[in-house]
């Protein structure tokens, strides 16, 4: 009988564990494989090459300077995304004037505002990169004439163009677009606390920083923790913004170079697939690292409420 | 798979190892997702060679035809290959045209079964260098000694522009790429807007300076370039270092000799360049613009002069006035020491076409190509597209827009001091994002000193040399 039954558990397994190994597991263990190869990728005959690609990341400069920048996204930008995400959230749904008949309420307006932030979020990535290309044209683009407007013609800044602002401009744009989503998610979080630990709070006396860190962030640290794993995967990413809207694009002088799109100019430009697949490699290395990491340093105990 | 049997064979024991939990049987059918398919020999038979059909296509095997879809259009091609349906009814022709190539043909060359004839252009084309050292082009040999379309006296080879048959090839006598069109390279301005100012084409560096100090003074910026792709300042630079230290400073670079780069020549070019910049002849913001932005502020009258190629007019179609008169000019002369005369110019071709090994029908492919290079769908392609082809002539009797008549007549001028720098296809990553981005547009934008980016494309140069990933060329 026991027998019988884990048979009958395998047999629903077996399917989606089969598609899994297929589409999921075994592309990875390819990648892996083909990195030790000098696969163009262009046609199916290659060699094994050992560990000739490893040593070539080891001493390739855009490969490091690709690093720093996706370190530097890691850390700025779950920062200032969740940091600006939390902050709208309570403002929508705590941090309004206090009402009759509810101890706590959003400020005025908060439904529309929850509408406005997430439309960038209906966006396609590539429209959000084109319309900010745009307004960064040094030209004619919003931003330098809202600087001529206001009086501050002469200081034209060159934005993309220039070097020290470009990975800059990269991040306010990565910013802008997943900001709305984390406004919802929280608004989402936030309602589901109830309100009277924000009554006896208030009736304690404690002002909105303090209700914010110490009842809203707690009983929210389980999303924040997921959103922190999404956002660092998209500091991680940042392929479609870079490729459509840098100079060069990855530029200028290697400024906005960032892992993902290094492997791309390898795999698809330069026909080094293989050297590609190493790259790919690495990528996974820090994305599990990063991962791990943020588990580790994430783990409190769980409140139940 | 690999293509040895015995190479096979330890991939898939590396593959079964390292999959470990897998079934042996599911790896097989894995591993030929990525990079499966053997080479079989799988051409159609060969038709009857006649004198209609010099090639021996076979008239009912069907034609498998990718164009890159970008500045030029695919209307051509299908014009083109509406000759060959006459030629031959019973022949299928399929034609599909896209803007990702290499997204949309690896996978099939990887499978063995890639098209007849690639249009292989664009920002996303397949590695060339890669493409012939992987053994996957056909000669196109056969195809350039067959006789023309026009007159069978006459071999297509004998029928094309100057430089378009060695730019096809790689180290061999085999000819791997046929290039379609022909582009004109250089200092492109409107002759209107230099009317305005009382000015002419500059032919000495010393009259540049002049006309941008006087379109200064009345606003308007000397020089625009595609800031956010420096990559398309070469193509008044590098004719110009041609012309101040000769030809072979520029093959010399193509080398990738040790100190190519330290050149006078190189030094007085970029020096040159770099003075645009200190005197604030450059349109401001030009770092920060595409190519398109940079030539719709050309063509607005904010710019005099930008460095392109001669597919600017038709790529700028929309935003040129009607009364613009586009005109290209040869790099002006720098002093008297100029090693070649003034009128010499970067011309080469584009739009490279190539016929797969493994293509079913390569003959096909040929005739097709054969077609394109006769005298009527060269005229048909000037005109739709406002470009030269490679087929030397078919301008004759019809009227050309003003860049394309330009660009005739500054080819005329340069007769035989045409320079064809082979940098830009030999080595793609070093001349776009290194010397292009890296070093170009850098000192272009001020940030850099003409010798540090000199010292800086110096190093760049030698690390490709060293870099053994790269497949090298040299010239012969």
């Amino acid at each position: 009988m026991q027998h019988g039954k884990y048979r009958f558990i395998a047999g629903f397994l077996v399917l989606p564990l089969a598609i899994y190994g297929i589409f999921v597991i075994s592309p990875f263990v390819q990648a892996i494989y083909y990195s030790f190869t000098d696969w163009t990728g262009l046609s199916p005959d290659f060699a094994v090459t050992g560990f000739k690609n490893y040593q070539r990341l080891w001493h390739d400069e855009v490969f490091w300077k690709a690093v720093g920048h996706n370190v530097l996204l890691l850390l700025i930008l779950p920062v200032v995304t969740l940091g600006l995400g939390l902050f709208f959230a309570f403002m929508l749904n705590v941090g309004g004037r206090r009402r009759k008949n509810a101890a706590v309420a959003g400020v005025r307006g908060s439904g529309f505002y929850k509408v406005v932030y997430f439309f960038p979020q209906v966006l396609s990535i590539a429209i959000v990169a084109l319309l900010f290309q745009f307004g960064y044209n040094p030209n004619s683009g919003a931003l330098n004439s809202l600087l001529r407007a206001v009086g501050l013609g002469s200081v034209h800044p060159e934005w993309l163009g220039d070097p020290r602002l470009a990975l800059w401009c990269v991040m306010a744009v990565m910013v802008w677009s997943n900001v709305g989503f984390y406004v919802v998610l929280f608004s989402a979080g936030m309602s589901s606390i109830p309100k009277d630990f924000y009554e006896a709070a208030l009736l304690d006396g404690a002002n909105r920083l303090q209700t914010f860190f110490r009842i809203t962030l707690p009983l929210l640290w389980d999303t924040v923790q997921t959103g922190w794993v999404y956002m660092g995967i998209m500091a991680l990413d940042g392929f479609a913004v870079v490729q459509i809207m840098t100079v060069g694009p990855g530029g200028p002088d290697y400024s906005t170079e960032v892992l993902s799109f290094y492997l791309y100019t390898k795999a698809f430009r330069d026909g080094q697939a293989g050297y590609a697949t190493t790259l790919g490699v690495a990528l996974l290395i820090v994305t599990l690292l990063f991962a791990g990491i943020v588990m580790k340093l994430g783990r409190r105990e769980r409140l139940e409420y | 798979m690999g293509t040895t049997p015995e190479f096979s064979r330890r991939d898939l024991i590396k593959r079964a190892a390292a999959a470990g939990l897998f079934a042996v049987p599911a790896m097989s059918a894995l591993s030929a997702c990525a990079s499966g398919g053997g080479s079989d020999d799988n051409h159609v038979d060969k038709g009857k060679k006649s004198a209609k059909n010099p090639l021996a296509v076979n008239e009912t095997a069907p034609l498998d035809v990718v164009i890159f879809n970008g500045g030029f259009g695919d209307q051509y091609a299908k014009d083109a290959e509406a000759e060959y349906k006459a030629a031959f009814p019973k022949a299928q022709v399929k034609h599909s045209a896209t803007q990702d190539i290499q997204t949309e043909l690896q996978p099939r060359f990887n499978g063995g079964a890639p098209p007849d004839l690639i249009d292989n252009s664009g920002a996303k084309q397949m590695d060339m260098g890669t493409l012939v050292g992987k053994q996957q082009l056909t000669d196109l040999n056969s195809l350039l000694d067959a006789p023309s379309f026009d007159d069978p006296a006459k071999k297509v080879r004998d029928t094309l522009r100057p430089g378009v048959v060695e730019m096809g090839k790689f180290e061999g006598d085999e000819t791997w790429i046929l290039y379609y069109a022909y582009t004109v390279y250089g200092v492109w301005y409107s002759r209107t807007n230099l009317q305005k100012l009382d000015a002419q084409y500059p032919e000495t560096w010393d009259d540049m300076l002049k006309v941008c100090e006087a379109a200064k003074k009345k606003g308007i910026a000397g020089w625009t370039y595609a800031g956010k792709y420096p990559y398309y300042l070469p193509f008044s630079l590098y004719p110009f270092i041609a012309k101040i230290g000769g030809v072979e400073v520029l093959n010399r670079i193509d080398n990738l000799e040790p100190n190519a780069w330290k050149d006078p020549a190189v030094k007085a070019a970029f020096d040159a360049y770099y003075e645009l910049y200190r005197k604030g002849y450059i349109l401001q913001g030009t770092p920060g613009l595409t190519h398109i932005e940079s030539q719709t502020a050309w063509n607005e009258g904010k710019a005099l002069f930008i460095p392109n190629g001669s597919w600017v007019e038709n790529e700028s179609k929309k935003t040129t006035p009607k009364d613009f008169q586009m005109a290209v000019g040869a790099p002006s002369s720098l002093d008297k020491n100029d090693k070649m005369p003034f009128g010499t110019l970067w011309a080469a071709g584009g739009e490279p076409f190539i016929v797969p090994k493994n293509a079913k029908n390569p003959q096909g492919g040929m005739e097709l190509l054969r077609v394109m290079l006769g005298k009527k769908s060269s005229q048909n392609f000037v005109q739709k597209v406002s470009s030269l082809t490679s087929f030397n002539g078919g301008t004759e009797g019809i009227t050309l827009p003003p860049g394309l008549a330009s660009s005739q007549e500054a080819l005329a001028k340069a007769g035989k001091n045409v320079v064809n720098p082979r940098i830009q296809d030999w080595y793609v990553a070093l001349q776009k994002e290194k010397i292009g981005v890296g070093a170009l547009g850098e000192m272009m934008a001020g940030r850099l000193t003409p010798d540090e980016a000199i010292t800086k494309i110096q190093r760049y140069a030698d690390e490709t040399a060293k870099d053994d990933s790269v497949k090298k060329y040299k010239h012969k």
